[in-house]
């Protein structure tokens, strides 16, 4: 920050400030309004995860991130939160090497960005698939909407009275707080019978009831939102890749910008990832 | 910036490891203190969602600070960028108030629901069906 000296317009330029030839905060144009496109954005985001806050706040229960997303390829289940973690790791790798590309375009080195920005483009995809897998569990295996969620937590203790054919059994007993996961068959679903064994209604039998119906629709459109802009990035990160290597900001003689600018926008999406993964995995 | 590109390149190369570090650390913490990693051994959940907070601002920071470079612009822009979002801070506060709320009146319209029907209020004409103590409770 040393070496940013504070000089007026015209000292910089020989120009009036309205002539247009100065950069206000000593940053370009382009650079100046992709930050404040990025503050925008994250107001965007905020709205959607404060609305997740208030509405989970509001709910008697909420079904635990634990239990909702402990699936791992190759047909692990009870690995709560592994995959997630390992689709940070893939995106945290695609800043890192996003960080690289821009350094290698401040010294000019065309080679560099575009290896660096390669590999950050196969880190995008990759977590894109990773989120691909995630949704497809959700939705084919684990039969989750937007309007229905199957995932619950009982509010009282007691014994199932029928077994779902997967991991419960007629007579197996539950807590107050145990999370359950209703199945779907041939279009139909189970919900489990079970006799209450404490509290006030001791001795009644009742049925798994679903979720909070608003989980699914959060769950979609928050992540779906973070992974559209993932797919955004994506495509802007290929198609300046190509403009490098084919020269083109050579040419321009504005050196690397339009990489820099890319690299905000890729930095940003995994800064809202942060977020992302601290509300809906680990709180 | 006054680092050759050397220093810059190990930068990098550190931040990358204390995000990783962080990022572990958050989940064996999560995982811990919900009692998946210990079998019985927990902690109250206040103290986990703090720590999960404060750890994922500490990665915030180093991904604003470092990787965009903020901490090399002029202050001109890093305020007219940063302090807007405490902005935020208030609809935090705004929204959650809300929602406990909301769950109050979940929890008095369930109890309500489960309450015997009083005979006299079947009697009475308007729409009142709350007692004026219970509003006060809201």
């Amino acid at each position: 920050m040393a070496d940013v000296a504070v000089h007026t317009h015209e000292e910089l330029t020989g120009k009036k400030a309205w002539d247009g030839a100065a950069k206000p905060f000593g940053a370009s144009y382009g650079k100046l309004m992709m930050w404040y496109f990025l503050l925008s954005d994250a107001f965007t985001f905020a709205g959607f995860l404060i609305a997740y806050g208030a509405l989970r706040i509001s709910m008697p229960s909420w079904p635990v991130p634990d239990f909702v997303f402990s699936t791992f390829p190759g047909g692990f289940h009870h690995k709560p939160l592994y995959f997630v973690t390992v689709m940070t790791f893939v995106l945290l790798f695609s800043s890192f090497t996003m960080v690289r590309a821009v350094q290698e375009g401040q010294r000019e080195n065309k080679g560099g960005v575009v290896f660096w920005m390669a590999l950050t483009i196969i880190g995008g995809l990759g977590f894109l698939g990773c989120q691909a897998w995630e949704w497809n569990m959700l939705i084919g295996k684990e039969h989750m909407t937007v309007t229905k969620n199957p995932f619950g937590t009982h509010v009282e203790s007691g014994t199932y009275l029928e077994g779902d054919g997967h991991e419960i059994k007629a007579g197996d007993s539950f807590k107050a707080g145990d999370s359950y996961l209703i199945h779907k068959h041939n279009g139909e679903w189970h919900q489990l019978p079970y006799k209450v064994t404490d509290g006030p209604d001791a001795g009644i039998e009742k049925v798994q009831s679903f979720g909070p119906k608003a989980f699914g629709a959060l769950f979609f459109f928050i992540t779906g939102f973070h992974g559209f802009h993932v797919l955004s990035g994506v495509i802007f990160l290929i198609i300046i890749m190509v403009n490098v290597a084919t020269g083109l900001y050579v040419e321009r003689r504005n050196g690397y910008e339009m990489v820099e600018k890319i690299g905000l926008y890729w930095h940003f999406v995994d800064l809202v990832w942060v977020f992302v993964f601290l509300v809906f995995y680990l709180i | 910036m006054g680092h050759s590109y050397e220093d810059s390149k190990k930068k990098v190369l550190r931040i990358i490891i204390i995000l990783g570090i962080i990022t572990i650390g958050e989940v064996l913490f999560a995982l811990y203190g919900k009692g998946h990693l210990i079998e019985g051994q927990s902690l109250p959940g206040y103290v986990v969602s703090i720590a999960m907070i404060v750890m994922s601002i500490v990665k915030a920071y180093l991904i604003v600070y470092e990787f965009m470079h903020m901490k090399y612009e002029v202050p001109g822009l890093v305020k007219s960028v940063l302090l807007p979002t405490l902005l935020l801070v208030w609809a935090i506060i705004a929204f959650f108030w809300e929602g406990s709320d909301w769950q109050k009146r979940r929890n008095l319209i369930s109890d309500k629901n489960k309450a015997p029907v009083k005979e006299e209020m079947q009697k009475q004409e308007g729409y009142l069906l709350f007692e004026q103590s219970d509003i006060y409770k809201m």
